[in-house]
């Protein structure tokens, strides 16, 4: 379960290019909920998942999942509990490591790692099992360089990489955006089946408002970040991408009318 | 002849130097400079106590040892104070000539007179040729002692080789391959990226004092001044070693700097014979390695080389 109470995140505070990309935000996601976030570019959605990440540390708040407090911990520190699967393909593997040596990886994320044989007999056929029951054909390259497969192919290995040891909480960046619409297919169907098969708890960032009408269980939409809406239930159910969109241009004539409203109030009294 | 055996003995222990700069430049993508400071504190350690009256296999280890804590400075200063990572390796070698000077008391300790571990290869000449001086390799005539000591180097260049290569099939070692690949995915991966590089630091400069200390022994004494230049010289090796095996498995890139290390020391060798002036050399050195940089681009026509994604 993830817990983010009153989470700020301001860069550069105190220049001209000061951003505050969180104010505020609360957010409880209960076992095996699976959360999607929309927003617009800069409403502080990857900023979220990076702030729960712990690529950077929060200004306020705290940050709590399965009942421990994360909200000091390093990145690498998090990375037990948390799998991650970023947008761009070449983030989340080691392009020139074989793809048995990317898994071996995967296989002891936020685990000692100690001088024992990465890839003894038995370890690599649990490997190859995991690899083959993707379907993607990718059990007979496994002692190629990942750099020599497709972006899809990668995205879909980075995802199993991700799930190879069951993470408390799994965070997608938009992990299909830089996809061909194929492999984005593929990617999407793979995700499901994980998340579905393991009941994980996930927190997923994307642009595709089909995605987030259609998948898990929850959606937020984030602007200058705050959560505006929070859609659950048998709201979600019935949610259609067209109502998401909706959702959009009202956010956008408020923000517009914000700006006139102040432009009015500026012209009479300043 | 003896002038062959001679380089290739040096050439297999400078791969030694070869190895540490194949950890930190390419296995963690970590420009490390304290190259310079590190092997000649190796030699320096290593005599000084060779002098003392030390074991002489001890004396060699702490040698290695000393080396590998000055890398370890170099990396913490960087990961733990956020200094460049060219700069802190510029300001531990800075030091470090102060502290050889230290540590030897002076800018030169002569060895001759004591037991090293070339002593070793003399004991194993006798016991390989016995009384014989000469010995008839083909149709050549070489020193014992020679080819005992080119043997000794060899079994140490080796022995290195494949506990590296060992090393970097286990857990550990896989993750400190994956660093210099991808450091943002490894990080995500729950690996401590700071303390991971100043394992291999550790590791890349302690076999960096190991080749000092070996080449103090070898050369019968230490020297303040035995560690200039040979960054460029094991990036060079290392270049070399790449361009022969064509491959980025770590096996083959192992297997490369040390053929890439003997290689360029018979080069240099046979330079010098044909009236090289040595103080050409490193001006030379530096050329060489410049060229071999840029030739790969020139030979590829303009097509632009491929390149790995740019890390964060």
């Amino acid at each position: 379960m993830l817990e983010v109470t009153g989470i700020r995140k301001t860069f550069f505070a105190g220049t001209p290019n000061e951003v505050r990309a969180l104010q505020g935000v609360d957010l409880k996601i209960e076992p095996g909920s699976w959360v999607n976030v929309i927003g617009t570019n800069g409403s502080g959605k990857s900023t979220l998942l990076n702030a729960v990440a712990g690529a950077f540390y929060v200004d306020e708040g705290r940050i709590r999942l399965d009942g421990t407090d994360i909200t000091r911990w390093p990145e690498h520190r998090r990375a037990k509990l948390i799998g991650r699967v970023f947008q761009d393909p070449f983030s989340g593997t080691a392009p020139t490591m074989t793809i048995a040596e990317n898994l071996a990886l995967a296989s002891r994320r936020g685990q000692v790692r100690g001088l024992t044989f990465a890839l003894k007999g038995p370890r690599k056929n649990e490997l190859r099992d995991r690899v083959a029951a993707m379907g993607l054909g990718l059990e007979n390259r496994l002692d190629n360089p990942i750099g020599t497969l497709s972006g899809g192919q990668r995205q879909s290995l980075t995802l199993l990489m991700s799930a190879l040891i069951r993470p408390s909480l799994l965070l997608l960046d938009e992990h299909t955006a830089a996809l061909d619409p194929k492999s984005a297919d593929q990617v999407i169907r793979l995700t499901q089946q994980f998340i579905e098969r393991d009941q994980l708890t996930t927190l997923m960032v994307t642009h595709s408002m089909p995605q987030a009408a259609f998948l898990g269980d929850r959606v937020i939409m984030m602007d200058r970040g705050r959560v505006v809406h929070d859609i659950s239930g048998p709201d979600k159910k019935r949610l259609r991408p067209e109502d998401l969109l909706s959702k959009f241009e009202e956010l956008r004539r408020a923000n517009q009318l914000d700006e006139s409203a102040a432009e009015m109030l500026r012209a009479q009294y300043v | 002849m003896s002038l062959l055996i001679g380089s290739l003995t040096i050439g297999l222990i400078l791969s030694l130097l070869a190895f540490g700069i194949l950890i930190s430049f390419r296995v963690v993508a970590f420009e490390d400079l304290t190259v310079d400071g590190s092997l000649a504190l190796g030699g320096a350690a290593a005599a000084s106590l060779i002098v003392a009256d030390w074991n002489p296999i001890a004396a060699t280890l702490l040698g290695a040892l000393a080396g590998a804590t000055a890398g370890a400075v170099t990396a913490t200063l960087h990961h733990r104070f956020d200094i460049n990572r060219l700069l802190a390796g510029i300001l531990v070698m800075t030091a470090l000539y102060s502290v050889n000077l230290r540590v030897m008391g002076k800018s030169n300790v002569p060895l001759l007179s004591h037991p090293t571990v070339m002593s070793y290869a003399d004991g194993l000449a006798s016991t390989l040729f016995g009384d014989q001086r000469l010995i008839s390799v083909s149709v050549w005539e070489a020193p014992g002692r020679d080819i005992a000591a080119l043997l000794l180097m060899f079994a140490v260049a080796v022995c290195a080789g494949v506990v590296l290569f060992l090393f970097f099939r286990t857990n550990l070692g896989l993750a400190m391959l994956a660093i210099g690949d991808n450091s943002r995915m490894i990080r995500a991966l729950g690996v401590n990226v700071g303390l991971m590089t100043t394992l291999a630091l550790f590791i890349g400069n302690g076999l960096i004092g190991l080749a000092g200390a070996l080449l103090a022994q070898y050369q019968g004494f230490a020297d303040v001044q035995m560690g200039i230049g040979m960054l460029v010289w094991g990036v060079a090796s290392v270049i070399l070693g790449e361009s022969l095996v064509r491959s980025k498995k770590i096996g083959l890139l192992i297997t490369g700097a040390v053929m890439g290390s003997v290689l360029f020391r018979l080069l240099v060798a046979i330079a010098l014979r044909w009236g090289l002036n040595p103080n050409d050399l490193k001006l030379i050195t530096a050329v060489a390695v410049f060229v071999a940089l840029v030739l790969p681009k020139f030979l590829s026509h303009g097509s632009r080389v491929v390149r790995r994604p740019s890390r964060a």
